[in-house]
């Protein structure tokens, strides 16, 4: 098993923070927005050293996407940015007409995605958002799985032309990519190769099927580890070819198993490479307060709950 | 700088254009556009200064974005004669293939057109998004924008006039086509708004009023008034009085003809009353 360090644990927000200063300093037509959540969003060093490329909208996200897509006309890069509630669902229409429809170069940016934003509770913890984002025709969704790629992706979207939604958390989690990792939006990473079963995993569920891998191994269980931080366009071509050596999948993610990274992987599996598949998500339900790692616990989440999913897989291989 | 007389020949060809396209494929939106017809053909051929042809950021020009999306054949053809696109193209409205969607679209590249629209209430929006970025630009062209009145009851306006009056956005202008009709009847009736100059100018718009918005004249002159009042530390709101369905009597004072079409005796009818001035497409 690849050995792979946390090199500290960081946010996931933080990693958005620092590609946004990055690209301050780097790429003249990046414009950032924001509905009111600068601080939780991490961008003060971008606004400081740019106040003229920031654009502080109040809480009204309608508008903010709007603006955004106004922005693009006149050659700007937006960058909006809120929870990623209120960067999804609260504002749908106006990403799929003026956004999506008109194909516009907006990155929607989106933080305390999933349950592990915690306290707050079911109100502010979509777990629906790839599903919605996914759906819409041209966009890109990404949902990197720490605080080094997170920044890296930041920084790739801003060179990539059309709109893109990226997925990233709000508690510190392991840092464990290089720090000067190149994205490649579609592009899948062998984490760990393996021969018996597959896991497929995206955001914070990539160190939690780590953990599980290796502890799968002790067992004597080979498993193939892959990162697939861009759920569209997904990359089918790498998921077919580790099925094809281990005859079994686990996908991983802090979403509804309705409209997830699963069910990409299973449109893809069943059409060109049927094998049996287990999900690891929420299963169709509103998540509650709690700490993150006793809400990833609770709704089947980390890496216990994906290793015994790696057993029922096993299990139904054929 | 147009004459008066080639203006008024373009406003009726342009009416006959609006009800010859909805006529053909028996949807659409014939009352908005009429009522709204000599605000963009004056706005188009008059107000606006453009650059030959199109591109998507239009830097170095004015800008429009029409936010009610519904009044698409009016839109279709002031950009047709305009020249962004071939007037025959005007009779692909609302069939399959077509770069001429039920409502104004990017997705198949029709010139003139910079942002889809329809659902309501995005436009003013992405008009204040468009001037920001002439702002950084150093563009000092303007950004014009139309909303029919109803669509005001979308909140998302709301939140954009808020902004752009606490901005400084000032080189916008906003017009409003307040023709008090909605599909379901009097915007009175289904809800009523109040005084929209005293709710602009609460939020902090420069706000001034066109009482007869099928005047060419009194368009010209209160868009030149408008124009004048930008750069001044505020977003520029004009508010249009119009009469929904003008220049086809049947059509006018009533939201029966919001989005029906005219059957082929009342098409006649109609072009009787619009004169054909530089050629059917």
């Amino acid at each position: 098993m690849k050995k792979y360090i946390d090199q500290g644990k960081k946010d996931t927000r933080s990693g958005y923070g620092a590609g946004m200063t990055v690209l301050g300093r780097t790429n003249p037509k990046v414009v950032a927005l924001c509905a009111d959540l600068v601080g939780s969003l991490k961008i003060q060093e971008f606004i400081n050293e740019n106040p003229e490329r920031f654009f502080q909208v109040g809480i009204a996200e309608a508008n903010m996407m709007g603006i955004a897509a106004g922005l693009t006309i006149g050659g700007y890069i937006p960058f909006t940015g809120t929870f990623a509630n209120f960067s999804t669902g609260r504002v749908y229409d106006q990403i799929r007409q003026s956004i999506a429809y008109s194909g516009k170069n907006v990155k929607i940016c989106a933080s305390h995605a999933g349950i592990t934003l915690g306290e707050d509770g079911a109100t502010h913890q979509i777990l629906e958002d790839i599903g919605l984002m996914k759906m819409l025709p041209g966009m890109t969704v990404i949902n990197p799985c720490d605080f080094n790629q997170t920044k890296a992706a930041t920084i790739a979207i801003a060179e990539h032309e059309g709109p893109v939604y990226l997925r990233f958390g709000r508690p510190a989690v392991a840092n464990f990519t290089p720090a000067d990792q190149n994205f490649e939006i579609g592009k899948a990473l062998l984490l760990n190769e393996g021969s018996d079963v597959t896991i497929v995993a995206t955001g914070h569920l990539v160190w939690q099927s780590l953990i599980a891998a290796e502890n799968l191994e002790s067992k004597g269980i080979s498993v193939e580890v892959i990162n697939i931080h861009t759920i569209k366009p997904l990359d089918e071509e790498a998921i077919i070819k580790s099925v094809k050596k281990t005859g079994a999948i686990v996908t991983a993610e802090e979403h509804n198993y309705l409209g997830g990274l699963g069910e990409s992987v299973a449109r893809t599996l069943t059409t060109k490479y049927p094998v049996a598949q287990e999900f690891i998500a929420t299963q169709d339900t509103f998540g509650e307060s709690g700490t993150p790692d006793q809400l990833m616990e609770k709704y089947g989440l980390d890496n216990k709950a994906i290793e015994k999913a790696v057993l029922r897989v096993l299990k139904r291989k054929a | 700088m147009s004459e008066l007389k080639e203006l008024q020949d373009l406003v009726s060809q342009v009416r006959r254009d609006i009800v010859r396209m909805v006529h053909k494929v028996n949807s659409g939106h014939p009352g908005g556009s009429l009522g709204c017809t000599e605000f963009m053909v004056a706005l188009y051929n008059e107000t606006m200064d453009l650059k030959e042809g199109f591109d998507m950021n239009g830097i170095d020009e004015d800008l429009f974005f029409l936010s009610n999306g519904h009044i698409s054949p009016l839109f279709y053809s002031v950009l047709a004669r305009r020249g962004y696109f071939p007037v025959e193209e005007l009779q692909t409205f609302r069939l399959l293939n077509s770069r001429l969607q039920g409502h104004p679209a990017t997705h198949e590249g029709l010139p003139g057109v910079r942002i889809a629209s329809g659902s309501l209430g995005q436009g003013l929006s992405v008009a204040i998004g468009a001037a920001l970025a002439k702002k950084l630009n150093n563009d000092e062209h303007l950004v014009y924008s139309l909303h029919g009145d109803g669509e005001l009851q979308e909140g998302q306006n709301w939140e954009a006039i808020m902004y752009a009056a606490g901005n400084k956005v000032d080189n916008v202008i906003a017009t409003i086509d307040h023709n008090g009709q909605q599909i379901d009847g009097a915007t009175s009736d289904v809800l009523p708004m109040g005084d929209l100059k005293k709710k602009f100018e609460a939020f902090g718009w420069d706000t001034l009023e066109i009482k007869n918005g099928n005047n060419l004249e009194e368009i010209i002159q209160g868009l030149k008034e408008a124009k004048q009042r930008t750069g001044k530390g505020k977003p520029v709101c004009v508010i249009m009085d119009t009469v929904m369905g003008h220049g086809v009597d049947f059509m006018m004072h009533t939201h029966a003809w919001h989005g029906k079409a005219p059957n082929d005796e009342q098409l006649e009818i109609a072009l009787s009353q619009n004169p054909e001035t530089l050629g059917d497409y």
